[in-house]
């Protein structure tokens, strides 16, 4: 092979364009409703105190400083911090599991026909079945302790990774079948080549929603088993009980802001793997 | 290349091919063309051995035959290089031996410095050549295109065409292409064949009797017009 072609003219190269939209036009209108939203707040709040109910909701302020330990209703400084990391942690771990759990039950359906007929309607039961009806079930079987909390993690997050895995296994273009068989491809090459990269997207996918469900398995899990070290879950109880509104509140926005973090890293390490490839939507 | 009176009825009753009977040999290029839906890429899926005939019979050397398909089909998640490796890598070969063939089959299609780059950032042009060098690193004595062109612009298309040629005189592989377009048929082709619609039957042959290599002023040659019309008509008839 010798003779050799004229370049392509640099015309031909498409530029990979990036979502366009200023800054401010992304930050003000969400800042705007922020404002609107804390100013309701204030007035609702004041609302209740007038009419003398202060143990249902607090001024946001009051909130903030509980953040940090040492708020109106007192508690120990970090308290919440610490919380918040045992509940991050109880997520993490069970989130891995998860994982590893998922992407094996779903190559080993796509790898086999019968696999996937047996156990699928298993994962859909996990999906449906309430997980505060299964909770008492776990404690009284395998205590009240972390590993019960782990475990509710897993089985809340296990079915949204099993299902998208599978169904990004199977979206391999039939074209790209077809160059594997006629090369006669293995089982194991056409996997590894072929279905496990084609199948990226829809993973991390599965990865992000069940990122955001451990964490709601984790503080679920908390509110029912307090023994060992204490979560956000448990937090949540303590404070409802004890009336200490601006905690509680506290406790809430620190779960939905640990969702959010999980939510928002999968979504970023998905976008990072399949940059070069994944069609901009 | 021989097909031996191949018919293929699919299993839901859809007679796709009659008696389909011609050969291809070494160092020619043999061209079917005919209407939308009549049975072309059935005729090479069967050649592949990715489909099979329910009569008559299809006879191939099956162990190294160079596919080129409708569309690029690459791996969105490969850069071109990756891309154009894919079948060396199938068939187990070192990462020094994929380069070394890799390199000149980039090159040939006009893809030296753009090694690096994925699918996504390339026109469909370049995608379609991307395919090409796929399919001649394993340098296939034999070569089925399933209208590889037929997405690109006319200029596009052929310059593709004396590409594809020009690898045609520097293989010397044995051709069987697909195309819509009757210039493209007498450009590049020994043996054009005319099929009709569905069942697809050859109707007509031609040989086309250019000498290789072959300029691209051959298209203005008046035996190229006359021989452009003769096809015209006997298409038009198989359409009916
Ligand atoms: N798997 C299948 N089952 C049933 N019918 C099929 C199948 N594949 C193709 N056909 C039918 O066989 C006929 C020939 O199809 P084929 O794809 O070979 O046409 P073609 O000549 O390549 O068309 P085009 O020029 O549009 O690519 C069509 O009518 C199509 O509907
Ligand atoms: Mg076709």
């Amino acid at each position: 092979m010798s003779d050799v072609q004229p370049p392509v003219v640099p015309g031909e190269i498409k530029k990979i364009s990036r979502p366009a939209g200023s800054l401010a036009s992304r930050i003000i209108p969400p800042l705007v409703v922020f404002v609107g939203f804390m100013s309701l707040w204030y007035l609702y709040a004041a609302s209740l105190e007038e009419r003398e109910r202060k143990a249902t909701l607090a001024y946001p302020h009051q909130v903030l400083q509980d953040f940090f330990g040492g708020g109106p209703t007192g508690d120990q400084p970090g308290e919440l911090i610490k919380a918040f990391g045992l509940s991050a942690m109880v997520a993490l771990v069970g989130l891995i599991i998860a994982m590893i759990l998922g992407l094996t039950f779903a190559i080993l359906m796509n790898q086999a026909k019968w696999i996937e007929t047996s156990f699928y309607p298993y994962a859909i039961f996990l999906q449906t079945v309430p997980i505060l009806a299964l909770v008492p079930l776990i404690g009284l079987n395998i205590g009240f302790g972390l590993p019960s909390r782990v475990l509710v993690a897993v089985i809340i997050s296990l079915f949204p990774i099993i299902t998208n895995t599978l169904f990004g296994l199977k979206s391999a273009e039939k074209g790209l079948h077809e160059i594997f068989t006629l090369h006669d491809a293995s089982r194991m090459t056409r996997l590894f080549k072929l279905q496990i990269p084609a199948a990226l997207p829809a993973m991390f996918t599965g990865f992000q929603i069940s990122a955001g469900l451990s964490v709601i398995g984790s503080i679920v899990g908390g509110f029912f088993f307090g023994r060992g070290a204490k979560g956000l879950g448990n937090r949540v109880q303590v404070y409802a009980n004890n009336l200490r509104p601006a905690e509680l509140i506290a406790a809430i926005l620190l779960s939905a802001l640990l969702g959010l973090a999980f939510f928002l890293f999968f979504g970023w390490l998905g976008k990072r793997m399949t940059r070069n490839w994944h069609q901009p939507i | 290349m021989v097909f031996d009176h191949v018919g293929k009825i699919f299993p839901d009753g859809t007679e796709a091919l009659a008696d389909i009977n011609f050969t291809v040999n070494p160092g020619e290029f043999v061209t079917v063309v005919g209407p939308s839906g009549c049975g072309k890429s059935t005729l090479l899926r069967i050649a592949s051995g990715l489909d099979h005939e329910t009569s008559g019979d299809c006879r191939i050397d099956r162990s190294n035959i160079g596919y080129v398909f409708q569309d690029a089909t690459l791996l969105p998640w490969r850069n071109v290089k990756a891309n154009v490796e894919l079948l060396a890598e199938l068939h187990g070969m070192s990462a020094t031996e994929r380069a070394e063939l890799s390199r000149p089959a980039i090159e040939l299609v006009g893809l030296s410095g753009f090694e690096s780059h994925y699918p996504r950032q390339l026109s469909g042009g370049m995608r379609m050549r991307v395919s090409l060098a796929r399919s001649l690193v394993l340098r296939p004595p034999v070569f089925l295109f399933d209208e590889p062109f037929g997405a690109l612009d006319e200029i596009t298309r052929e310059l593709m065409n004396e590409e594809a040629l020009r690898l045609f005189t520097h293989e010397g592989f044995a051709g069987l292409f697909i195309t819509h377009s009757i210039s493209e048929a007498i450009f590049m082709s020994t043996t054009v064949h005319v099929m009709s619609a569905r069942p697809g039957k050859i109707v007509a042959s031609y040989d086309i009797p250019f000498e290789y290599p072959r300029s691209p002023d051959l298209r203005f040659e008046p035996e190229f017009a006359r021989l452009n019309g003769e096809l015209s008509r006997a298409l038009r008839g198989a359409h009916s």
